[in-house]
């Protein structure tokens, strides 16, 4: 167990005393706060420990959220619910993931992000399964009153972390986990050794989606409303990114980090900004990508310049 | 002497450029096989297509009894087919302990990060590594670089061993020393295909030579009798390679 | 004749797909960039045409001449100063890059323009043509016209004149081409900006056929998406291709199954091609 992966499980049962210290405001943000810190910690799985730049996080979130969704709107338990989402998203992303990642580079950006439209529009046109356009009205799931739900959601989100991470470190130390870096090295150098890239690409990728999709049946029960371009939004793969870069590539502590500071950033620039708030984002990112490409935490620096070549 | 590859009739073809044409060749366990021929002959895509790395187009490739044609190139190194890249494709992040500890991981099954470390100190030594073995792969010099190669090589624990061009880009001091390498493990009972364009070495260690050109075999035999084949000086050694050799007698 | 129909929509529409696509065509092949600001540009032009027609009744056709310079220098301008400085960048640096420069004009077009959708209503309205059974509207042929115009003056740029070889030469190998002494950072950014006038050319010609408003402009980036994957990056001829058969494909599925599905399907195909041809139609494999 590295030192950083000791900070980052300090941190997590930190966050896990939140309710003490806030009332339904706090619980709300601590809640998105778990959430994107498991999109960004999975996303890392694929793109900072593989290598693979995936566009596709909003995929699964979204079929997470429909999932679930559906199950709870048939009368399942929430627990079932997510559990589903869960497993149905791996078995999703390994199968897609055989395929897709066949592709490098720029090929693979795109067709991960074509996921997210594929989906969306699927989940559109199935109207009599998801309410298509229309949105999907979920039932409430737990409790009374509106602290003991937000309390309820927040402790579910933050297990979620907690086991995310958990999953993280463990793929991190093992073989698994020893594989993915040597394929984001070199993955001829990786098939020449005896190693199978595409299987292990597949499971990162199953690994990247699954913990998605449970958040995003989880949130799904939370806001009791979904609708296709609500939760199959771009920005949904995109901000994972944007966090793990700010945080620093491939360490998981500093991934957290990044999403919870970019939180707060959102927070602060939708409260003050509303209208601008999107414009103010790219000026984030710009200027994020433009003079801290290394990220706040700059270890893993040379890991993700290495194939950069000079004009 | 037992075969351990043999290739029939392996052909294999890029669109309309015949890379290889209908080789047939056997090499036999403990030979130290050196492979040259003009560039562009095909050697390399022999080592590639024995490998997994491009299949066949058609042909047979049996190695130590197993049919291997079409086998991926994991799946190859698993089964005791190891090989060196003329440009060297090492993990430029990992410490050069780790880039051995990965061939050693990964190529055998039941092994576990640990134990595949330890096992990595020992190749390091016999390439004379030992003492970079927590250097960063992406800092050592080119002749450094080749000899971590044959370390993730040899701890594939191969059966055969393809040596491709090893001595591309080193100083004459360094290429005594990787033959000196190569000497020891021909000793170790280890196969060992190389390409190779020096013939020097080749005369040195080769105990047997094949010559491609034009993706076909032209001779296959002894050193000293391929040599002095006329299609082969013709295709690549050159009168005056010849000319010098007859002198020497 | 029904089929007929769908055979005259889509290739009129394939035009126009073609013109929508070529400049983000042209800057992933050249650049390697994957350009996410161009369906704003896309609609950036289409404003400009309406404001120009709105408030000094320039019709479209001539605010070409306008929207050509404008976003040339715009798409210059940009790619020197912002994105010449992560050229060399993973494909992950760039397109969210490019994400996040699309966010501020995007967001910018949305606080200025409002969200809602607007018309180009030319007075007096164009009517339509119909030869043989087959109809189609007048400013759509004549959008059509255009764009082909555009990619053919496009086309003899890339095949006749000095910048142009050079673009050529830097997409197929910039390293050669920097040995031949091309000024590879001017070109990128002449290429940039390239794309951006064929962009906000483009805008221009849709102001006629299709409302504007910024809302639309992750739908002509799709298009762009799928039409450089189906007919292959960097090229007219790609650009052209792809453009009709995604134009055809749309056409063909909408009338089989309904218009609902539309997107799907041209997304679906766009997988398809990656797995099994992504160097598309036309494209030759390896520049990626």
């Amino acid at each position: 167990m590295t030192r950083t992966n000791v900070a980052l499980l300090v941190l997590i049962a930190g966050v896990a005393a939140l309710p003490l210290f806030g009332g339904a405001y706090a619980l709300r943000l601590g809640t998105i706060a778990c959430m994107y810190a498991v999109l960004a910690l999975s996303w890392n799985i694929v793109g900072g420990l593989a290598g693979y730049p995936s566009f596709a996080t909003a995929a699964f979130f979204g079929f997470g959220a429909y999932a679930t969704g559906v199950l709870l709107g048939k009368g399942a338990p929430l627990a079932v619910s997510v559990m589903f989402s869960l497993i149905a998203s791996f078995i999703l992303a390994a199968a897609l993931g055989a395929v897709l990642l066949r592709l490098r580079g720029h090929y693979f950006a795109i067709a991960s992000l074509s996921l997210v439209e594929v989906l969306r529009e699927l989940v559109n046109n199935a109207t009599d399964l998801t309410g298509g356009g229309m949105g999907l009205n979920i039932p409430l799931a737990s409790g009374s009153g509106i602290l003991a739900d937000a309390m309820f959601f927040f402790y579910a989100m933050w297990g979620l972390l907690l086991a995310t991470a958990l999953v993280v470190i463990a793929v991190m130390g093992s073989k698994l986990g020893f594989g993915l870096a040597c394929i984001r090295q070199n993955e001829n150098a990786s098939n020449m050794i005896g190693l199978n890239a595409n299987l292990y690409k597949s499971i990162a990728f199953g690994l990247s989606a699954c913990f998605v999709g449970a958040a995003g049946g989880v949130y799904a029960a939370w806001v009791h409303y979904i609708d296709p371009s609500d939760v199959f939004d771009i920005l949904y793969s995109v901000k994972p990114i944007v966090m793990a870069l700010m945080g620093g590539l491939g360490s998981p502590f500093g991934v957290v980090c990044g999403a919870f500071l970019y939180l707060g950033l959102e927070e602060l620039v939708w409260r003050n900004y509303i209208q601008i708030h999107s414009g103010v984002l790219g000026v984030l990112i710009v200027m994020l990508l433009l003079f801290l490409p290394h990220g706040l935490t700059s270890l893993r620096a040379r890991m993700f310049w290495g194939r950069a070549r000079h004009v | 002497m037992s075969e351990i590859l043999r290739l029939s009739q392996v052909s294999r073809h890029f669109g309309g450029l015949q890379a290889l044409r209908e080789v047939t060749i056997a090499v036999n366990k403990g030979e130290v096989l050196g492979l040259i021929g003009p560039n562009g002959a095909g050697k390399t895509t022999l080592v590639n297509t024995v490998c997994g790395v491009t299949p066949a187009s058609s042909g047979a490739i049996i190695f130590d009894g197993h049919d291997i044609t079409g086998l991926k190139t994991y799946q190859t190194a698993r089964k005791g087919l190891s090989r060196t890249f003329q440009i060297v494709q090492p993990f430029a992040d990992f410490s050069a302990l780790d880039n051995v500890a990965a061939a050693a991981l990964f190529s055998q099954s039941g092994n576990s990060l640990g134990a595949a470390r330890e096992q990595a100190h020992a190749h390091l030594d016999f390439v004379g590594l030992g003492a970079q073995a927590n250097q960063s792969a992406a800092t050592l010099t080119l002749a450094m670089r080749k000899r971590l190669e044959l370390a993730k090589a040899l701890a594939m624990k191969p059966k055969l061993l393809f040596l491709d061009e090893v001595n591309a880009g080193l100083n004459s001091a360094e290429v005594e020393r990787a033959t000196r390498l190569i000497h020891q493990l021909a000793a170790d009972g280890i196969t060992i295909v190389m390409i190779e364009h020096l013939m020097k070495v080749v005369l040195n260690v080769c105990t047997r030579i094949a010559v491609l050109h034009n993706g076909q075999l032209i001779a296959d035999g002894q050193p000293r009798d391929v040599i002095r084949n006329s299609s082969v000086v013709d295709a690549y050694l050159g009168q005056q390679y010849a000319q010098r050799n007859a002198a020497r007698g | 004749m029904l089929a007929v129909q769908v055979l005259v929509n889509a290739l009129v529409l394939g035009c126009l797909y073609a013109c929508i696509a070529i400049g983000f065509s042209l800057v992933w092949g050249v650049l390697n960039v994957i350009n996410l600001i161009h369906g704003s540009f896309i609609v950036l032009g289409a404003y400009l045409a309406w404001a120009a027609y709105q408030w000094f009744s320039i019709a479209p056709w001539y605010s070409l001449a306008i929207a050509a310079p404008l976003f040339f220098g715009l798409g210059y301008f940009l790619q020197r100063v912002v994105l010449n400085r992560v050229i060399t960048a993973p494909v992950l640096v760039t397109l969210t890059l490019t994400f996040g420069l699309d966010l501020i004009l995007n967001n910018a077009m949305i606080y200025y323009f409002k969200a809602d959708y607007r018309k180009l209503t030319l007075n007096p309205p164009m009517g339509s043509v119909s030869i043989l059974d087959v109809v189609v509207p007048v400013d759509r042929l004549m959008a059509t016209g255009l764009a082909l115009a555009l990619t053919g003056l496009l086309y003899l740029l890339l095949r006749r004149s000095r910048v142009g070889r050079a673009i050529v030469a830097v997409r197929l190998d910039r390293d050669a081409a920097v040995l031949m002494g091309v000024d590879v950072k001017s070109i990128y950014a002449v290429a940039f900006g390239l794309g951006a006038a064929l962009a906000g050319c483009a805008g221009v010609l849709m102001s006629l056929i299709f409302p504007i408003s910024p809302l639309t402009s992750t739908a002509f980036l799709g298009k762009a998406f799928v039409v450089c994957v189906l007919g292959g990056l960097g090229s007219v001829s790609g650009a052209i291709a792809g453009g009709l058969l995604l134009a055809l494909v749309e056409g063909v599925g909408s009338t089989l199954f309904g218009p609902a599905h539309a997107t799907t399907l041209s997304f679906g195909l766009l997988i398809v091609f990656l797995v099994l041809r992504p160097q598309g139609l036309v494209g030759r494999k390896g520049f990626e």
